[in-house]
């Protein structure tokens, strides 16, 4: 735990040795397809969808080219993309899949399945919004509707962050006391298609760093047969059900090892959250993506205001870091949780739940104003969050759903 | 081909004994005179359904053969995914070089005509290294005999029932044999568990065949057809010998007849035999059961024709 601590407040603290990086002006989808490339999976199965089509797309020519030994399934739907990932995965195969909103939403019921049979599919998320009405901008109620669906969830902040973060998927899901599917996302558009500075580790390294892929188990091996996917009762299910929770408790301690690991070997190490001016501050905004990085903007605007203002970036959604979470927060008064998403419980967003869950097992009672706000991709401003922070300092401690949930900048 | 009595020598070869199928139940033979065919060992997928829920519940399972299911609509899917693995490792040398595996697919007619047909259109258009086979039943016994696509006209279901206003089924079955076909896939064949022979013959010819092969397999359902166990076979044979259920196969594009039927039984000796029809034997019915042979006819007679076989 102390460990933790220490690797989430600095988790972009330079490491030890870095191997010769390039310097490239890179998309997130281009940065997300490059990972793809490096990490040459067996198999990939993946059908188009707006924003992540290009991944697909990028890594299609990658396949075609020579680039990689992956065998890619151009299947004719996401539903049968992730079946295919799920047959690959149980055949021993290093299996990747890219999607985003409508082809998540599709994989729904395949996504379960996965994470029930502990397969370490890797797969690049891109953030959207989903139906109704149709909308191909940015917000997190894609991932967010499969958050209890066994899978691991790590959001991205920028391009970089999504190159590494997709990395170090493949070796969270493998590792033998997690096996569980797992996916990186980006925001869309903001992310997927801004393009920013990006640094390339080299291909080597890379491999090297997720090394090769040893099956749990596989379809091929026809010498001990065995069915997967029985019919399961009221006798055993509960128990193949917890095992997943088994797999999830270990990948906190797994994320946190592989995210020191990947900063000694590329100059950046991870955690499950960051911090920025946690340790004074009066006011802290917890916020998920892209969103963190205009927040740090807002943050550093208001501290020089003289306003005691931080701001703590969630990377890892699943599992979710609660006891680590509550700690960085004790001293905190008051918080602004930024939902890109509604839960449509008429209570929270769905960080705003989790957190005040985890809050209120650790006996503390913060102000906390939960603010859903960039449905569909409407802009998020730092002049915003600045009004965010400052309003949520100032602001008594609510005590309706009105005060307790804002939804902000939307027109009533 | 490996024949009837080669066959009772194998053991280990598709599914145990001790299955929970009813008796009388027409899949389990189904599975054997396949499986029994294939020269290499078989990895199976299969759909949610009254043969995946009968043959593994937790912690048994009759599959001698490495077995996954995953979902309803997704089998032929999950066997792209797994076909696509074997491929991946052998090119990469990570499989014994002279390991050879068949890949198989199986689907009730719900998760093959209806929910699945997507998927299966899917996998038989990337020309997977696969066999699809659907056991066709005619209705979706395993949550309590609900119509399917490929269930009869007139046939009564829990949602076709046999109402005061509608007799049972309004369409007449699509026929997937010839849409799957139609993928230009190396094989597609019609065959019945009341014809042994036809269908390990057509299995072994499918298993000899590089591509997407698919086979429409008939197999009565005592519970779901209100039929006597001990008819099964009989039943299944009088599907053929009235022209419900022509046996065919169209092999690299070329269609034919693997069952002439000389005298076409009428479609009433049939309905006589199963609960399902009870009510389009009734007098009020004649018109319709008039239509159903005429479409029968109609349908029979385009497939002499499709076959070469004039008439
Ligand atoms: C997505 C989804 N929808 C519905 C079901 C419920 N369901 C399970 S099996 C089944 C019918 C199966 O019918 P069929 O494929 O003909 O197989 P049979 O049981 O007749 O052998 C249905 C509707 C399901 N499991 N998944
Ligand atoms: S209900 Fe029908 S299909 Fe299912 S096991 Fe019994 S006879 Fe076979
Ligand atoms: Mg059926």
């Amino acid at each position: 735990m102390e460990k933790a601590i220490e690797t989430m407040s600095s988790p972009r603290s330079a490491g030890k040795a870095e191997p010769r990086k390039a310097t490239l002006a890179r998309t997130g989808n281009e940065a997300m397809a490059e990972a793809m490339r490096q990490i040459n999976p067996d198999v990939c199965a993946a059908y188009p969808i707006t924003p992540a089509t290009e991944i697909v797309q990028i890594f299609a020519n990658f396949v075609n080219d020579g680039l990689v030994k992956t065998e890619f399934i151009t299947v004719e739907s996401e539903h049968s993309a992730m079946s295919a990932c799920i047959g690959s995965a149980s055949s021993g195969a290093r299996t990747m899949t890219a999607t985003s909103s409508q082809g998540l939403a599709l994989m729904y019921e395949m996504l379960y399945i996965a994470a029930g049979y502990r397969l370490p599919i890797v797969m690049a998320e891109v953030n959207r919004a989903l139906s109704s009405p149709i909308n191909i901008h940015c917000d997190h109620s894609d991932t967010m509707g499969g958050r209890d669906s066994g899978w691991i969830q790590i959001f991205s902040e920028n391009a970089q962050e999504a190159y590494d973060n997709l990395i170090q998927a493949v070796r969270i899901a493998e590792h033998p006391d997690v096996l569980l599917p797992a996916w990186a996302s980006t925001d869309g558009f903001i992310i997927s298609h801004g393009m920013e500075n990006f640094e390339l580790y080299p291909d080597d390294a890379v491999r090297q760093f997720i090394g090769e892929y040893k099956p749990a188990f596989t379809l091929l091996d026809n010498r001990k047969p065995f069915t997967l996917g029985a019919a399961d009762l009221q006798d055993f299910y509960f128990e193949h059900r917890r095992s997943a929770y088994e797999g999830m408790r270990a990948a906190k301690k797994v994320i946190l090892e592989i995210g020191r690991e990947f900063g000694d070997k590329f100059g950046t190490a991870y955690g499950f959250f960051e911090g920025v001016h946690l340790d004074d501050a009066e006011v802290v905004m917890v916020a998920l993506g892209s969103t963190a990085g205009t927040g740090r903007v807002a943050v550093e605007n208001l501290r020089q205001r003289g306003i005691k203002a931080g701001l703590l970036k969630l990377r890892v959604f699943r599992p979710f870091p609660a006891e680590e979470l509550v700690q960085a927060l004790a001293h905190v008064p008051a918080i602004a949780i930024m939902d890109r998403s509604d839960s449509f419980n008429a209570q929270a967003g769905p960080l705003a739940t989790e957190i005040k869950a985890a809050l209120y097992d650790a006996g503390q009672y913060p102000k906390i104003i939960n603010y859903i706000y960039g449905l569909g991709g409407r802009d998020i401003h730092f002049r915003e969050l600045e009004q965010i922070l400052e309003q949520t300092l100032k602001a008594g401690k609510p005590n309706d759903l009105n005060s307790r949930v804002v939804y902000w900048g939307v027109r009533e | 081909m490996q024949n009837l009595k080669q066959m009772s020598n194998q053991d280990k070869v598709g599914l145990a004994g001790g299955h929970r199928a009813c008796a009388g139940c027409g899949f389990p033979q189904i599975i054997k005179m396949i499986y029994g065919q294939s020269q290499a060992p078989v990895v199976t997928t299969c759909a949610t359904g009254c043969m995946e829920i009968a043959t593994t519940i937790y912690p048994f399972t009759a599959w001698r053969g490495n077995f996954i299911h995953s979902a309803f609509e997704n089998s032929a899917a999950t066997i792209s995914g797994i076909e696509t693995a074997y491929k991946a490792l052998k090119k990469q040398g990570r499989l014994p070089a002279e390991q050879e595996m068949n890949f198989v697919a199986i689907g009730g007619d719900g998760g093959t005509y209806d929910i699945g047909l997507q998927a299966l259109s899917g996998a038989m258009e990337r020309q997977h290294n696969i066999l699809y086979i659907c056991y066709n039943n005619e209705a979706y016994m395993n949550t309590g005999v609900q119509r399917s696509s490929a269930t009869p006209q007139g046939g009564h279901t829990t949602t076709s029932p046999a109402g005061k206003v509608v007799p049972g089924k309004i369409q007449f079955p699509k026929d997937l044999t010839a849409i799957i076909a139609a993928h230009d896939v190396v094989y597609a064949g019609q065959a019945s568990v009341g014809f042994h022979i036809d269908l390990m013959r057509k299995a072994d010819q499918a298993f000899g065949m590089v591509g997407p092969k698919f086979m429409n397999v008939y197999t009565p359902c005592r519970l779901g057809w209100g039929s006597d166990p001990a008819q099964t076979l009989e039943i299944a044979r009088l599907a053929v010998e009235t022209c419900l259920w022509p046996l065919y196969e169209v092999a690299e594009g070329r269609w034919k007849l693997t069952r002439k039927i000389k005298e076409k039984k009428p479609v009433t000796e049939f309905y006589k035999t199963q609960n399902r029809f009870r009510h389009l034997l009734k007098p009020e019915n004649e018109e319709l059961v008039k239509q159903i042979q005429e479409e029968v006819d109609r349908r029979w007679h385009d497939l002499l024709q499709r076959c070469g076989e004039g008439a």
